[in-house]
């Protein structure tokens, strides 16, 4: 039995993750290259304005903070385990990294919620839509429950699921690590997996693109078919 | 000097008899397909009517178009610093039920309906969900009810009227109204473009039309709240805002816009004017005032030997130079001073001009008799049952004056052509009022042969475009053989 186990920990937690990874990055390309028009957020601002602020604000502002504290855990464990050694500053992250990951889950349950009481709404939801939302719903639920019962991950994130992650982009996936994870967190850790894989089938291929360069360029817009003449302005 | 060339247009609105054809040229040929059947990017609204969207013109509820702030333009609606915080929802987008929520008919219902007493009814279907629904408004629902208490009195032009000119507008044997047809401006400093966070709107450097480029729309959706004139759409199928392109692809091979085309009042006018593309910073940032005269002064002089030299050396073609000097446009706008920007005051600029509309006499003076009497010779534009304030909130950034001059020499040349071909008012009469019109004779006839005898030639100056060499300077058409036109091998659909 044991043996199965640590097989399924072989296939799941240190194959999967390449095969994911290779999605990811193949499907992404490939889609940007021969699919350039299907990048869109696919917004349905426009049918349905008002419960969209309310949904729509508190997820991506939650999920945007949730992630950047999974990235931060990722990049920089000692300094995350630094500041962790006082407990009060550890009470303040793990407060904020709480709360952030209940307003992504308000919003995302406003997100369902609008999704299924508006009929233009269930028009222009794909399949692909209602698995997406299904997975994150199970991704933010498991988060926010490995929060609450599993309680000082960003210290804990940083001392195994940090090295573990860094053995995966080393090539030499090394499981000790995590073989002896709660199933909640191994859950969560599963469903980002799957999340990362189907991400590029999905309307999330919106985060590859996100607007930068309007930050910097001018504000107006010329193209020429020709040779451009000197350009002052 | 930094020479130009832009496609401009005129609509002379004392043509325009309201009845919808350019509407359907355009919506037959550009959006009948799906995710754009709300869409109208050419429409004909009423005034005084709150128009489409409902009340499109009041910025304080839409923020389209650009702002003083500091002595600099920005954005009303969207910026630099405030796209990261409005990039997940729009705070100033218009909702469909601010245009209306298409429909058809279930017209099948004729046929298939069971014997009954009652004649069977084709029930409206929305074309967005496929659902019965009770049709709440349209794209020209307020068509004609220019008195309308609903519609009329709820236009943003309204603004400064007096109390006894707005119970003039509004009271029955008084009430009047006007079309104003309406296409995207392809304005010089279009705020669509500006807010764009993919830059995926543009400007076409050779002809200045404006467009969305369809690869690089993600659907951040500024451009919506944006244009002030609400002239850029997004469907909501495919996920990418659209608007009205002024037809390139007929443009290229010589043809004019649908719209143009099929106009039964033969109001549009189309041609290249060429302009100063440095100064236009400087000009979008004049005090409201000065907005017309500047946008005026920044449209270059085709014979001018200065600017021919400027035109030579950006690579404008000759054959555009001199389609610039026989542009209509380029009499009505800057010669004649007829044609004024709608709500120039929103600082896009717009590149499409109206000719301001005569309007029927007020008949209520001397206890309701008609006093043609006057020395004042224009006493009836004073007088005109559209009080002058309105049409000068519409077209002339709140100055009463430019409407005003552009209504007297109409009036002028009418009068001078009724007294050379009726004959029924005396000559010298109508030469003084041409005088007074700022107008001479010679230019009297020209306005009249443009306005009333004009061919479509005349009406349409198109030059070449060149596109086909454009393309082919840059890659090999063979390349793109078999595939499916403007470089897509599939028809556009909604996500992956």
């Amino acid at each position: 039995m044991a043996f199965l186990f640590s097989y399924l920990d072989m296939v799941l937690f240190a194959a999967l993750p390449y095969l994911v990874l290779f999605t990811f990055l193949l499907v992404s390309i490939q889609r940007y290259r021969l699919q350039t028009f299907s990048f869109s957020s696919l917004s349905s601002q426009l049918l349905e304005n008002r419960r969209h602020f309310w949904a729509l604000v508190p997820f991506h502002y939650g999920i945007l903070v949730v992630f950047a504290g999974h990235l931060m855990a990722f990049l920089i464990p000692r300094s995350i385990l630094f500041w962790n050694s006082h407990p009060l500053r550890l009470y303040v992250l793990e407060v904020t990294g709480l709360a952030f990951g209940i307003l992504t889950l308000v919003g995302l349950l406003g997100m369902v919620a609008r999704r299924l009481g508006n009929s233009k709404l269930r028009v222009v939801t794909s399949r692909a839509d209602a698995v997406l939302y299904v997975l994150l719903l199970l991704q933010v639920v498991s988060g926010v429950a490995v929060a609450v019962f599993q309680p000082w991950g960003s210290s804990w994130f940083a001392t195994s699921l940090a090295p573990y992650l860094w053995s995966l982009f080393r090539f030499q996936p090394d499981l000790t690590y995590i073989t002896g994870l709660p199933i909640l967190i191994k859950l969560h850790i599963l469903n980002a997996f799957i999340v990362v894989g189907l991400f590029p089938f999905t309307r999330l291929v919106h985060i590859l693109v996100v607007p930068n360069p309007y930050l910097w360029r001018k504000p107006q817009v010329v193209r020429w078919y020709g040779p451009a003449p000197r350009d002052i302005a | 000097m930094n020479v130009r060339s832009q496609i401009s247009m005129v609509f002379h609105l004392d043509k325009c008899i309201g009845c919808h054809t350019c509407s359907i040229a355009c919506k037959n040929i550009w959006t009948d397909r799906r995710g754009t059947e709300y869409m109208w990017w050419n429409n004909v609204e009423t005034k005084p009517g709150t128009g489409y969207p409902a009340k499109w013109e009041d910025q304080e509820k839409f923020k389209g178009g650009w702002e003083k702030q500091n002595g600099k333009i920005r954005l009303k609606s969207t910026g630099k610093g405030r796209i990261v915080t409005n990039i997940f929802h729009n705070p100033h987008m218009p909702s469909m039920d601010d245009y209306y929520e298409p429909w058809t008919y279930d017209y099948q219902h004729l046929f298939n309906a069971p014997e009954g007493p009652d004649q069977p009814t084709a029930k409206p279907i929305s074309m967005v969900t496929g659902d019965y629904i009770d049709i709440e408004s349209g794209p020209n629902w307020d068509d004609d009810l220019g008195g309308s208490p609903v519609y009329g009195k709820n236009d943003p032009n309204l603004e400064g009227l007096t109390e006894e000119q707005k119970l003039q507008l509004f009271s029955i044997e008084q009430l009047v109204f006007f079309y104003f047809p309406r296409i995207c401006n392809h304005c010089m400093n279009p705020a669509c473009v500006a807010s764009c966070p993919s830059g995926a709107l543009y400007k076409r450097g050779e002809d200045g039309i404006v467009l969305v480029d369809q690869k690089r729309c993600r659907a951040w959706r500024s451009c919506i709240a944006a244009c002030p004139y609400k002239k850029v759409f997004f469907n909501w199928f495919t996920g990418k805002s659209e608007k009205c392109i002024l037809c390139y692809p007929r443009l290229e091979t010589g043809q004019a816009p649908a719209c143009f085309h099929s106009c039964v009042g033969r109001i549009r006018y189309l041609g290249v004017v060429l302009y100063d593309a440095d100064r236009l910073e400087a000009v979008a940032n004049l005090p409201k005032e000065q907005l017309i005269d500047g946008q005026r002064d920044l449209i270059l002089d085709p014979t001018d030997e200065h600017v021919l030299e400027g035109a030579r050396k950006n690579g404008i073609p000759d054959s555009v130079v001199k389609a610039a000097q026989e542009s209509p446009v380029y009499q009505f706008v800057k010669v004649w001073k007829l044609a004024l920007p709608p709500h120039i005051e929103f600082r896009t600029l717009p590149m499409l001009f109206y000719v301001p509309p005569m309007a029927p006499v007020m008949a209520n003076r001397k206890n309701g008799a008609l006093n043609s009497v006057s020395d004042n010779l224009f006493h009836d534009i004073d007088d005109a049952r559209v009080p002058m304030r309105f049409l000068a909130n519409l077209f002339g950034a709140g100055q009463e004056g430019k409407v005003a001059y552009a209504l007297r020499k109409q009036k002028a040349v009418r009068w001078y052509r009724r007294a050379v071909t009726v004959g029924d008012v005396d000559l010298e009469t109508a030469e003084r009022m041409l005088r007074e019109a700022d107008c001479t004779i010679k230019e009297a006839m020209a306005i009249y042969e443009l306005t009333s005898l004009c061919t479509f030639e005349q009406r349409f100056v198109i030059p070449p475009m060149y596109r086909e060499k454009a393309l082919e300077a840059l890659r090999d058409p063979h390349e793109v053989k078999q595939s499916a036109g403007f470089g897509f091998l599939s028809g556009p659909r909604r996500g992956m």
